[in-house]
């Protein structure tokens, strides 16, 4: 119970997965200022907002519309993100939870921050956040099937087991699963789901600055508005760890650490490169590309990998 | 200095409100943002909902209905919320300050924390009331 109770709240858990979060975060701002050719934040800028946020500012309920989803939807996006943190970094860290099949579990709890959005946008009954909640769920349903075909190709290349542990154990025991063929196409349709699931600039299409004004959190403030922010730094961290953990090898310990742990800001910085390179898509070419495209990419590893490349 | 505040003022997300303006002001306003001036570095950035601002940036004359929206807009922002009229036009009315249409300057409308005059203000005069707002108790 005590060890449960420190896995979710401390080490793999909440406070780990919020601090190495809000410094991926500060990563992902200082490299595209960088890219900008200006100077970028200060280390601890992540946590300035966030306690900001949390401490100092006011929170304003809307009057129309359902106050109780609308304060609830952050703690769920929280919560969702932080229970899939804790499931994909104990495998990550080669602790054995003998967890059978947790996988497809990671899968649906990677998609409750997005619901939680867009019950939130929904509740808040402001139109531009009804627009952004209405492409967030158009998004969703695009980049999900994507997503799953990955899981499933990956499932399938470590010889039908689902838990991820075995994953990890399988591309130890032989070659990282990118460095086949069928690896390399799975990994560009990672990074383009990851980057939808965070929603990221090609695909920014929920919060669009420019016309909606941050569209599904523009009601948010304080406190509420913290939790969303805590859950976008978690989230930019366990979806690379996660793409990390099904293709690039996992963790392994002793001297390879330092190696290993570069990995995941090497996947966010490719994130942040094509954020940064990248002008936003409508949300029919979004679409269009994750159901064609993508899904063919899949796809073709999935048969790739039936002929063992 | 608390922690509270330290976070506060090392954080502030900017609203603009341009009011009846000439655009200069404007564009030395965004000129803060890019790579030469950088604002990011003191932690500024600028949003798109009032909900997330610590400061409403206004520039501009405030005539009769700009009047309504500015008073919207503070009071739909969530509190503690800093106030910074930028320009000539904002600080006292300028050239406007006897139109017809004029409904007086920023500070006869919504209490004002910093003045920033010029017409426009450089972008070092912006980053010098960022900076002594930030520092202010």
């Amino acid at each position: 119970m005590a060890v449960n109770l420190f896995y979710f709240f401390i080490f793999p858990g909440l406070l780990f997965l919020a601090v190495a979060g809000a410094l991926l975060s500060w990563f992902d701002r200082k490299i595209s200022a960088r890219v900008q050719f200006r100077k970028g934040p200060p280390l601890l800028q992540p946590f300035y907002d966030f306690f900001k946020l949390l401490l100092v500012k006011e929170t304003i309920l809307p009057k129309h519309g359902s106050r109780f989803v609308f304060l609830l939807a952050p703690v769920l996006a929280v919560f969702g993100a932080t229970i899939a943190g804790v499931f994909i970094l104990l495998p990550l860290f080669n602790i054995n939870t003998g967890f059978r099949g947790d996988m497809l579990v990671i899968f649906y709890l990677l998609t409750l921050p997005s619901f939680s959005y867009i019950l939130g946008s929904l509740a808040s009954g402001n139109p531009l956040a009804a627009v952004g909640g209405s492409r967030e769920m158009k998004l969703i349903i695009s980049y999900e099937l994507t997503f799953l075909l990955l899981i499933a190709a990956v499932i399938m290349k470590s010889g039908q087991h689902f838990d991820l542990n075995t994953v990890i154990e399988t591309q130890q025991a032989g070659h990282p699963f990118i460095g086949s063929i069928s690896g390399v196409l799975l990994f560009v349709a990672g990074i383009f789901c990851i980057q939808a699931k965070l929603a990221m600039v090609p695909f920014d299409m929920p919060e669009a600055e420019a016309e909606l004004a941050s569209g599904i959190y523009i009601e948010y403030s304080g406190p509420p508005y913290a939790m969303i922010k805590l859950a976008k730094y978690i989230m930019l961290f366990i979806l690379p760890a996660f793409l990390v953990a099904l293709l690039m090898n996992g963790m392994k310990p002793g001297i390879n650490i330092l190696w290993t742990v570069l990995k995941i800001p090497g996947v966010v910085l490719l994130l942040v490169l094509i954020k940064n390179t990248n002008p936003r898509v409508k949300i029919k070419q979004a679409s269009g590309f994750f159901f064609i495209w993508m899904n063919l990419i899949v796809v073709v590893a999935i048969v790739l990998i039936a002929f063992g490349l | 200095m608390g922690f509270k505040d330290y976070c506060f003022r090392k954080s502030l997300w900017v609203f603009h409100f341009g009011g009846a303006s000439c655009n200069n002001c404007d564009i030395e306003i965004l000129d803060c943002l890019t790579p030469r001036h950088d604002l990011e570095r003191f932690g500024i950035l600028l949003v798109g909902s009032i909900r997330h601002a610590d400061v409403l940036l206004v520039n501009g004359s405030i005539n009769k209905r700009d009047k309504d929206r500015l008073l919207e807009l503070y009071h739909q922002a969530p509190k503690p919320l800093l106030v910074v009229a930028v320009g000539a036009c904002g600080c006292t009315g300028g050239i406007f300050a006897e139109g017809i249409t004029f409904a007086g300057p920023v500070d006869a409308i919504i209490p004002v924390d910093a003045y920033i005059p010029g017409c426009p203000p450089k972008p070092e005069a912006i980053i010098a009331a960022i900076v002594k707002l930030a520092g202010k108790k």
